[in-house]
């Protein structure tokens, strides 16, 4: 099977100055977002964590196109981000498969408005059907799917396309534990298979830290960055590290930092 | 589903025959039945029925051929929404027999009023409701299909109507009922034949027993046309169950 790690969208620096998103509700401006600075580069995995508020998915929103910053630009690669396109995917934690086409035709999708040739299209499609484990279900409706294997479907729809950035929104809230754990292992495996940035937004530290090289707090109303931690940790990892000292000692300290934020207090004192 | 047409059958069947209701009023099934069996020999149900069936494809095709875009227009495209939504909402509640008389005037005597009835009577439904089947399209998927690169077009085109069509099979099943309730309107104030005419043909001589045979007719286009329709559904709407 040949390697995707050299497709030529990948490698793109994905890059947030000063972004900040209000909303106005009957005369009220909330900030959801203020002040955000951000940058990814190419084949990097970003988390994101932060209390309810924090305005992480609006982010992902704005880096994904499908809402306008009101203050402050997002560029991928130089180029300024100016609506949703193929070359960022993202994928939801609600159930987004298209419920009338079959896992194949869902991860097609994508393909289908790129002038690819038959078989370049049915190559890349079975090779993240295989990436995510769907080859024989490839047939299946949504429906006849579990949790899991429908959001490894929305990420290999999202995949397909080859996106210079690959973006999660708590895309294994939803799951039970068991399956999140597996979730996580193919998530991390997929990253160094396809050389994509990620960037994840969860609320679960624990798997922020085991997926990320860089774990981003944000703070809530108006959501900004906190602070930013590095995870000295391999790149390869497996479960078991999730018992690990540094490991524990890093969640602990993320943790401590969300609950003072969502306490509204920046000067960690512990509850 | 047996037992829910066997009481009543049997219900009719004792008071009739009993003579609780005189048969004048209240034909025997048996009567029915040989009246049935004389109006098919005739050809004048077949006719009727044909003459009847073709103003309501006519008249109800032309409603969804406008209705059904313009609902998906309406509920796909805020602009849509405004532009038609007040008028329609407000045309609908226009009671449609009301425009008998300026049909009869604008149009003449012969098939264009009845077509015109059928088509003013369900039209506003069913753009308003294929409207709404349209605005249900989960707002995940169009944002999903946005990301993957699909234009305003394409996600009209491969997300938007996909998703849609067992909604408007839905609408059209509930509409059709109304497009034969203004056929017999129509028919009822002016017709020359059809299944409507028949009644009132019927209610000139007491001959209660055609009238229950036209009934079991228009039972029966309803049963027909809504197994038609729920097959149609699950055909296309696998996925929806």
């Amino acid at each position: 099977m040949t390697d995707r790690t050299d497709a030529k969208t990948f490698g793109k620096t994905l890059e947030l100055h000063g972004i900040g998103k209000h909303f106005t509700s009957r005369g009220q401006t909330v900030h959801a977002l203020e002040g955000i600075d951000l940058s990814a580069s190419g084949g990097e995995f970003v988390s994101l964590v932060g209390a309810s508020g924090s305005g992480k998915s609006t982010l992902l929103a704005l880096i994904a196109g499908l809402i306008s910053p009101s203050e402050g630009e997002i560029t991928l690669g130089g180029v300024p981000v100016t609506g949703p396109g193929p070359d960022r995917g993202l994928v939801f934690q609600a159930a987004s498969l298209y419920p009338w086409r079959s896992v194949e035709r869902n991860v097609a999708f994508g393909l289908e408005l790129l002038a690819l040739n038959k078989t370049e299209r049915a190559q890349r499609i079975d090779w993240y059907l295989a990436e995510t484990g769907l080859l024989d279900r490839r047939a299946a409706l949504p429906r006849q799917l579990s949790g899991g294997q429908q959001q490894r479907v929305a990420i290999a729809r999202a995949l397909v396309c080859e996106p210079a950035v690959l973006l999660l929104d708590e895309p294994f809230g939803a799951l039970d534990v068991q399956t999140k754990e597996d979730m996580q292992l193919l998530i991390g495996k997929i990253w160094q298979d396809t050389g994509t940035t990620v960037l994840m937004v969860t609320h679960d530290v624990e798997e922020a830290v085991f997926l990320g090289q860089r774990v981003i707090v944000l703070g809530s109303a108006p959501g900004r960055i906190v602070t930013e931690f590095t995870v000295p940790l391999p790149v390869d990892r497996d479960l078991a590290i999730k018992r690990a000292p540094e490991f524990l000692e890093l969640r602990a300290s993320i943790e401590d930092m969300v609950r003072a934020e969502r306490l509204g207090t920046t000067n960690g004192i512990r509850s | 589903m047996v037992l829910s047409f066997l009481v009543p059958l049997l219900a009719w069947w004792v008071l009739s025959a009993t003579e609780v209701v005189t048969s004048r009023y209240l034909p025997t099934p048996g009567a029915v039945l040989s009246a049935g069996i004389e109006m098919v020999e005739s050809g004048d149900l077949l006719s009727d029925f044909w003459a009847s069936t073709e103003r309501v494809l006519y008249g109800f095709g032309l409603a969804l051929v406008v209705s059904i875009p313009l609902g998906i227009l309406m509920g796909s495209f805020a602009a849509g929404q405004a532009l038609f939504e007040p008028l329609l909402g407000a045309l609908r509640y226009l009671p449609a027999p009301a425009f008998i008389p300026l049909f009869l005037i604008w149009l003449g005597l012969d098939e264009a009023p009845k077509i015109a009835l059928i088509f003013i009577g369900t039209v506003f439904f069913n753009t308003l409701m294929t409207a709404d089947v349209v605005r249900n399209v989960p707002r995940v998927l169009l944002d999903v299909s946005y990301t993957l690169g699909a234009s305003q077009t394409e996600v009209l085109r491969k997300v938007i109507v996909p998703h849609s069509v067992p909604g408007i099979i839905d609408a059209v099943r509930v509409n059709v009922a109304g497009a034969w309730a203004m056929l017999v309107v129509a028919e009822v104030v002016n017709s020359t034949d059809g299944l409507g005419r028949s009644i009132i043909q019927s209610q000139r001589f007491t001959q209660v027993d055609e009238m229950f045979v036209v009934f079991i007719v228009f039972g029966l286009i309803g049963v027909v046309t809504d197994i038609a329709l729920r097959l149609l559904r699950t055909a296309v709407g696998r996925w929806a169950e």
